[in-house]
């Protein structure tokens, strides 16, 4: 092991202050508040500030609209993110061979990622509104009319909405990922007889693990944002299967209820911890033998 | 070549067009579905009032409830029978309150992009420069600050917000927004793949460290800041969580929540709106779509 000289050690400590005006903001505007979060979910009102333990938590985990929200943008993540990396992969795969116009295809799977979701909520509600143009579609094929957004065939409408605007982003990810895989072992395998399906699944997927782990979290925090699509399409109470998180958020933003707040917001961020330790779990195991 | 191997050459070959072709077909087909919401957007902006009125009528009145439509179909038509501005003279002359609106969606965003990327230079440099454990493990707190969604987040900027009583106004989604780490993970991750015998000898040649970040860092970083550019504006210029939880005055709200409250009472201008209001990212997108492309790559993976 190298070791460092104490003007080096000096000079190293002096980059320190560039990390300086970062560090303040994150200490001041993200972690300070984050501990008096974890101060309000512990006592009993802002005021007296009696200490309660875990009394907020259990309260929130029996309130309904809370179990629902959670419940719903749960649900919600477990079919879109699998969907998401599933399909952004394929198309991946597909762009990165030697197809013609594969420029422009990508172009325009990544432009979704580019427009705001409240620029193309009218055009979403033209689609799905029960006088809309896919019921008149679906009436072709003699399909009696749904109201979308208002059934529980509503996350039906939420995942290929999460889907039109997420794909190219991953579907980038990937591309670059697939790029990145040495060529000789690729073509040693395709001498070795090995068809285009067994590189894929044998040596594709091996290299890609680390990616897979990347789109997967990033698919999981960007599935939270559907919100934004659900909001703007029905506004603060929607239909109950598409009561999400956020909207739980607000409606207790609203009420100023701190001990609320808190302690949902840290249960959410436990939740998201261990979810995403999983992923990294899951990836150790999966590529260990692959160097990088 | 014999010609029996000529035949089965030509028959791979036909084998492999259809292939090709299906391809082609199937994810033209998709294509067409991703950029179909943008090009309605655009086309039916163009549309006037009264077209609008005879093609969506259906789906509007029932939000609007005071108007009635003629037609029973709702017609989704790409071409406008006559292709008319009024809806963005509407909107953008006649009532100055969108265009107030478009203004409060440049006011938050810009600074933000602008001051999140000097700062996160800065920070990224710091963590580029040398190695330790300190500094690896406030890289990874930024990393998992990053993760976090905004469920999560909102909590603490709404308290932070009541301690600078900066409630309601711009500044509570500001300043968060250029502390926020996604600039400095990926600039950092670029930094480092700067090889360290270019610092070592810009301090031979006498540089300080100052010198270093501002005359040899940020020169080669000058991509990659681009991309991260792009990336910042898009996310922010796309926000609704912040401003629905952090600004209760509506006035201050930015287009990309207050578009959704004209649906109802106007489509036909809230289609000139929603067209005016992507035309900015799907610009930068156009003129640099390898920067964003890079950007996207270079945020790629949490390891390293």
């Amino acid at each position: 092991m190298k070791t460092i000289t104490k003007v080096e050690a000096g000079e190293r400590r002096k980059t320190f202050i560039f990390l300086i005006p970062s560090l303040l903001g994150v200490l001041l505007f993200f972690i300070l508040p984050f501990l008096v979060v974890i101060r309000y979910s512990m006592i009993d009102n802002p005021v007296q500030g009696n200490f309660v333990f875990l009394k907020n938590f259990i309260s929130l985990i029996q309130n309904n609209a809370f179990r629902r929200a959670m419940m719903n943008s749960l649900t919600f993540s477990v079919i879109a993110v699998p969907l998401a990396v599933v399909l952004s992969l394929m198309l991946a795969v597909l762009l990165s061979g030697n197809l013609p116009f594969r420029t422009q295809l990508r172009t325009v799977f990544i432009s979704p990622l580019m427009v705001p979701v409240a620029s193309v909520v009218l055009i979403w509600q033209v689609i799905f509104h029960y006088n809309g143009v896919f019921n008149d579609f679906l009436a072709l094929f003699g399909v009696t009319a749904i109201d979308w957004l208002k059934s529980d065939y509503s996350m039906f409408v939420t995942v290929t909405l999460y889907l039109w605007k997420n794909l190219g982003y991953n579907m980038i990810l990937f591309m670059a990922a697939l790029a990145a895989i040495p060529k000789e072992i690729l073509e040693v395998a395709e001498l070795d007889g090995c068809g285009s399906v067994g590189r894929f699944f044998r040596i594709k997927l091996r290299y890609l693990s680390s990616s897979i782990l990347f789109v997967s979290i990033l698919s999981l925090i960007n599935s939270f944002k559907v919100f934004r699509e659900v909001y703007l399409l029905t506004g603060d109470y929607p239909y109950d299967s598409l009561y999400m998180l956020q909207h739980f958020m607000n409606n207790t933003f609203r009420s100023l209820d701190y001990q609320k707040l808190s302690s949902a917001a840290i249960i959410i961020c436990i939740i998201m911890i261990i979810i995403i330790g999983v992923l990294f779990v899951i990836d150790r195991r999966f590529g260990e033998d692959i160097e990088e | 070549m014999s010609g029996r191997a000529k035949s089965r050459h030509r028959k791979v070959k036909t084998g492999f067009i259809i292939r090709t072709a299906a391809m082609l077909m199937l994810l033209g087909g998709l294509a067409l579905l991703f950029i179909m919401p943008i090009a309605l957007t655009i086309t039916n902006s163009l549309m006037s009032q009264t077209e609008i009125a005879a093609n969506y009528g259906k789906i509007f009145t029932s939000l609007t409830g005071d108007r009635t439509y003629v037609s029973d179909k709702v017609q989704l038509k790409l071409i406008p029978d006559i292709i008319s501005f009024s809806q963005y003279l509407t909107a953008f002359v006649k009532t100055p309150d969108y265009l107030l609106k478009f203004w409060n969606s440049v006011i938050l965003v810009v600074p933000i992009m602008v001051f999140q990327i000097i700062i996160a230079l800065a920070a990224a440099y710091c963590f580029a420069r040398f190695d330790s454990k300190l500094r690896s493990i406030i890289f990874f707190s930024y990393i998992i600050l990053m993760l976090m969604p905004y469920q999560v987040t909102l909590v603490p900027n709404y308290i932070v917000a009541g301690w600078f009583n900066i409630r309601d106004t711009r500044w509570s989604i500001i300043l968060p927004g250029i502390f926020s780490p996604f600039a400095v993970f990926i600039l950092a991750r670029f930094m480092r793949r700067i090889p360290s015998s270019v610092y070592e000898a810009a301090k031979l040649d006498g540089c300080g460290e100052w010198q270093i970040f501002t005359k040899i860092c940020i020169p080669l970083c000058r991509g990659v800041i681009y991309s991260v550019a792009i990336l910042v504006f898009i996310d922010y210029w796309n926000m609704v969580e912040q401003p629905l939880v952090l600004l209760g005055d509506d006035a201050l709200h930015p287009l990309s929540v207050f578009l959704s409250k004209i649906n109802a009472s106007d489509a036909g201008v809230a289609f000139a709106v929603a067209a005016v209001y992507m035309i900015p990212p799907l610009l930068v997108f156009l003129y640099s779509e390898d920067y964003l492309i890079e950007g996207v790559a270079y945020s790629g993976s949490i390891k390293g």
